[in-house]
C-alpha cells in the first residue's frame, strides 16, 4: 500500500463518502488512487468552492467535510475556505498537495508554505514525513476537527510521501497529551449559574453556534420554558431555538432585532451559550447588557472572558452543562416575577415585529421575497446565504425553526460562501430540499461553479436577491459615508438567466410580487438545478447598529408589521 | 490596568514547527514578546519554552489560554516571580587591546562570576550567567571599553523548591 492509497483508506475508515476537490501535479498520486476508488469526487471549478462545500457539507449534517488540492497555488485556493470555517468552528479536513520532501524549501514549482500559511487559522496541521503515519494522521485530524470546539484541519502531503510504500497500515490515533477538551462544567460554577437564574428576574438567553454544534436545542428549549426567559440568538445560534416560539426574539447585535438588542440592554442576567461574543453580536462592549449578570457556558475556555468580562464562566459542552443546570432548576421553585418578565417580552416583541408584507411594491422589497421563499419551502429546508444585506435580511426576516438548517458564514463574513455551500449541504443530505440565498455580488465569485453544479446535476435552488449593488457596503456608504456611493454599483452585466443558460441550467428572472414564490415551487419540482434571479428593490436598507455604538442605538427606519398579531399563550402555566 | 513582566513555562511537543506556533499565535494576538527561549526538558521528546512577556492580567489569562489550545502544548503555568529561580547566559566579547582594561575587565568579570572563554589580541570574550538585572549591570560595566559583539539567550526558568508545573 502506498501514500495515497492509505490515504483514501484511512478517509473510508473514517466513514467519509464525498470529498470535494481539484487535482493538479503535487496530488496526482493521491488522484491515482481516487480513479477506482469507491470515494466519490465532486471536481469543483475553483479550490475556494472546494472548501466552502466541504464546510456546507460538515454544518449540514455534522459531520466532518473534506476538501483536496494540489500544492502552491491550488493550497492557496482553498485558505478563504479554511479560514471560514476556523472563524465559524466548522469540521473540516484540508488535504494539500505538496511538493516533494527533497524539493522543500528550494522555491520548487508550486511550492508554498502551507503549513505556515494556514497555521493562524487551522486547530492542528500535520504534514507526514513518513509514510507509516499517514493513517494515524487522518485519524487524529478527524479527532482534532470534530470533538471539542470544532475546527479545520490541514494534511500538507508531500509528493514523494504519496508514492513512498508502507511497512504497515496502522490506523490508531497518536497519542495527543496536549489535547483534552474539557466537556463537563465544573459543579459549582453549574450552582452559581443555577443561584444567579433563580435570582434573576429578568432573564435572557443568548444562544450561539455551540448549542447547535453539540446538539443542545431540546435542552435549550426546556430551559427557556422553565425559567421564562426571552431567547436571542447570535447568527450562528439560528435555528437553535425555533424562530416561530412565542419566546424567541431573533437575532442580537449590529443587523439583529430590535426587540433583541433593546432587551438584552434590560436584562438583568444574561445566559450565553455557546457563542463568542463577536463584535457584531455585542456592539460597544462597553454598553452591552449593562445590568445583567452575565453566565457565558463555552467549550473553549479562551472564549470565556476574551471579549465580554463574565460573571459565572462555565467551560464545558453547552449539551452537558445544561443538563447539569436543569437537574437543578427542575427541582426548584421558579419565581413568579418571571412570568411578568416573559409577558412583557411577548408583548414588546409583537408590537415591534417587523414588516415583511410588501404585496404590491415595485420593484420588490427583500423582504416581501424572503417571506415567499418562506411560505413555500418547508422546515426541513436547508437555507445557506451569502455575506451581505441577503444574508442579514435572511437573519433578520427569515424564520429559522431547526438546528443545521440555516447556514451561513459569520466570522469571516466570506463573500462567495453561499452556493457553494448549498452544493456541500445537499451532497450531505440529498433528501433535503436545499436553498441558496445569495447576493448578486457574492454569486458572481463563485459563478464559475455552475459548471460542478451541472457536471454533477446537484438539485439546488439559487435565489440571487439581485440589487446590482454591492448591497451591505453601499448601506454603510448611505448611513456613514455622505452617500458618496464609492464603487459599489455593479452594474447590469450579466443576465443570470443567459449565464445560466450558458451552463445548461434553468433560470428565471423575476420582478413581481408573487412571482419569487412561483419560481421557487417550480424549481424545488423540477428536481434540477435552478437559479431564480430575483431583482429587488435597491434603496431598501435594514435599520442597524453603527459601528462602535451600543446595541440601543440603532440608526434606519425601522417599518414595523401592523396587522394584529394573535395573542400568545406564555408558555408552561 | 498595571502591565506587569510575566514569566510563563510551557512544556511543548519537541517537533518542528512548534515555535513556530507558539510566536505565531503571538503575532496573531497581537501579544508582545520580550523573550523565549526552548530546549529539551527532562522527558525525552518534550521541550521546555520559557516565555516572558510584559502585560495585564487580562492579557495573561487570554495567552496562557490561547497557549493551552495550541495541540502541541501540553503544560502552561504562569510562573510565581517571587518564588522562582530564574538565569539568563550571555556572551559579551569587549574592545582590549591594551594590558590595562585588559585586567579591569578580568576583574570585572571575576567579581561577577562571568568566565573569560576567549582571548584575541584586541578583544576578551567573557560568559556570564544569572538574573536579568545582573547581566545589565555587567553590560553597563563593560560599554566603557566597548563592546564589539553581544549574544543574550533570554531567562529561562523553573519554581523554586519541589513543585514543577
Amino acid at each position: 500500500m502506498n501514500g495515497g492509497q492509505a490515504i483514501v483508506q484511512a478517509l473510508l475508515d473514517e466513514g467519509v463518502e464525498t470529498v470535494f476537490g481539484y487535482p493538479g501535479g503535487a496530488v496526482l498520486p493521491l488522484y491515482d488512487v481516487l480513479y477506482d476508488s469507491e470515494l466519490k469526487h465532486i471536481l469543483v471549478r475553483h479550490e475556494q468552492c472546494a472548501a466552502h462545500a466541504a464546510d456546507g457539507y460538515a454544518r449540514a449534517s455534522g459531520k466532518v467535510g473534506v476538501c483536496m488540492a494540489t500544492s502552491g497555488p491550488g493550497a492557496t485556493n482553498l485558505v478563504t475556505g479554511i479560514a471560514t470555517a476556523y472563524m465559524d468552528s466548522s469540521p473540516i479536513i484540508a488535504i494539500a498537495g505538496q511538493v516533494a520532501t527533497q524539493l522543500i524549501g528550494n522555491d520548487a514549482f508550486q511550492e508554498v508554505d502551507m503549513l505556515g500559511i494556514t497555521m493562524p487559522i487551522t486547530k492542528h496541521s500535520f504534514r507526514p514525513n513518513n509514510p507509516n503515519d499517514i493513517p494515524r494522521i487522518i485519524k487524529s485530524s478527524f479527532k482534532i476537527a470534530r470533538t471539542g470546539r470544532p475546527g479545520p484541519v490541514v494534511i500538507d502531503l508531500p509528493k514523494d510521501i504519496q508514492e513512498a510504500e508502507l511497512d504497515e497500515y496502522i490506523n490508531r490515533p497518536f497519542k495527543l497529551p496536549g489535547y483534552k477538551p474539557t466537556l463537563k462544567g465544573h459543579p459549582l460554577q453549574i450552582k452559581r449559574a443555577v443561584n444567579a437564574i433563580i435570582n434573576a428576574k429578568k432573564p435572557v438567553i443568548l444562544a450561539g453556534g455551540g448549542v447547535i454544534i453539540s446538539g443542545a436545542s431540546k435542552e435549550l428549549r426546556k430551559l427557556a420554558k422553565i425559567i421564562r426567559a426571552p431567547v436571542t440568538t447570535t447568527l450562528l445560534g439560528k435555528g437553535s431555538f425555533p424562530e416561530d416560539h412565542p419566546y424567541s426574539l431573533g437575532m442580537l447585535g449590529m443587523h439583529g432585532r430590535k426587540v433583541a438588542n433593546l432587551t438584552v440592554n434590560e436584562c438583568d442576567c444574561l445566559i450565553a451559550i455557546g457563542c463568542r461574543f463577536s463584535d457584531r453580536t455585542t456592539g460597544n462592549i462597553a454598553e452591552f447588557a449593562p445590568n445583567a449578570k452575565i453566565i457565558h457556558i463555552d467549550i473553549d475556555p479562551a472564549e470565556i472572558g476574551k471579549n465580554i468580562e463574565v460573571d459565572i464562566p462555565i467551560v464545558g459542552d453547552a449539551k452537558k452543562v445544561l443538563q447539569d443546570i436543569l437537574k437543578i432548576l427542575e427541582k426548584k421553585d421558579i419565581n413568579s416575577e418571571k412570568k411578568e418578565w416573559i409577558e412583557k417580552t411577548i408583548k414588546f416583541r409583537n408590537k415591534c415585529m417587523p414588516r415583511m408584507s410588501f404585496d404590491k411594491e415595485i420593484p420588490l422589497k427583500p423582504q416581501q421575497a424572503i417571506k415567499e421563499i418562506m411560505e413555500t419551502i418547508d422546515d426541513d429546508t436547508i437555507v445557506t446565504t451569502d455575506v451581505g444585506q441577503n444574508q442579514m435580511w435572511m437573519a433578520h426576516f427569515y424564520t429559522s425553526k431547526k438546528p443545521r438548517k440555516f447556514i451561513s458564514s459569520g466570522g469571516l463574513g466570506t463573500m462567495g460562501f453561499g452556493f457553494p455551500a448549498a452544493m456541500g449541504a445537499k451532497m450531505a443530505l440529498p433528501e433535503e430540499d436545499v436553498v441558496a440565498v445569495c447576493g448578486d455580488g457574492g454569486f458572481l465569485m463563485v459563478s464559475q461553479d455552475l459548471a460542478t453544479l451541472r457536471e454533477y446535476d446537484i438539485p439546488i435552488t439559487i435565489c440571487i436577491m439581485d440589487n446590482r449593488r454591492l448591497g451591505m457596503v453601499a448601506q454603510w456608504q448611505r448611513l456613514f459615508y455622505d452617500e458618496r456611493m464609492s464603487h459599489t454599483h455593479l452594474g447590469e452585466v450579466p443576465d443570470f438567466v443567459k449565464l445560466a443558460e450558458a451552463y445548461n441550467i434553468d433560470a428565471e428572472k423575476v420582478e413581481k410580487p408573487g412571482e419569487v414564490k412561483e419560481a421557487l415551487k417550480n424549481a424545488i419540482k423540477s428536481g434540477g438545478p435552478t437559479i431564480i434571479d430575483i431583482v429587488i428593490d435597491p434603496m431598501e436598507i435594514l435599520p442597524m447598529v453603527p459601528p462602535g455604538r451600543g446595541l440601543t442605538e440603532i440608526v434606519g427606519e425601522y417599518k414595523v408589521e401592523t396587522k394584529t398579531i394573535k395573542k400568545e399563550k406564555v408558555e408552561g402555566e | 490596568m498595571e502591565l506587569k513582566t510575566h514569566i510563563i513555562s510551557t512544556i511543548v511537543q519537541h517537533k518542528p514547527g512548534v515555535l513556530q506556533r507558539v510566536s505565531g499565535l503571538f503575532t496573531r494576538r497581537g501579544f508582545n514578546i520580550e523573550s523565549i527561549t526552548v530546549g529539551e526538558s527532562e522527558t525525552p521528546g518534550l521541550a521546555r519554552m520559557t516565555i516572558i512577556a510584559k502585560g495585564d492580567d487580562k492579557l495573561l489569562e487570554q495567552l496562557t489560554k490561547q497557549l493551552n489550545k495550541l495541540i502541541d502544548v501540553i503544560k502552561v503555568r504562569d510562573l510565581e516571580p517571587t518564588n522562582i529561580v530564574q538565569r539568563e547566559l550571555c556572551l559579551i566579547k569587549v574592545h582590549a587591546p591594551e594590558e590595562r582594561a585588559r585586567s579591569e575587565i578580568i576583574q570585572y568579570a571575576n567579581i561577577f562570576r562571568g568566565r573569560i572563554i576567549d582571548v584575541s589580541t584586541e578583544t576578551l570574550t567573557v560568559e556570564i550567567t544569572g538574573d536579568t538585572n545582573k547581566i545589565d549591570a555587567f553590560i553597563e560595566l563593560m560599554t566603557g571599553f566597548g563592546i564589539k559583539e553581544l549574544a543574550r539567550t533570554g531567562p529561562t526558568a523553573m519554581s523554586r523548591g519541589p513543585k514543577t508545573i
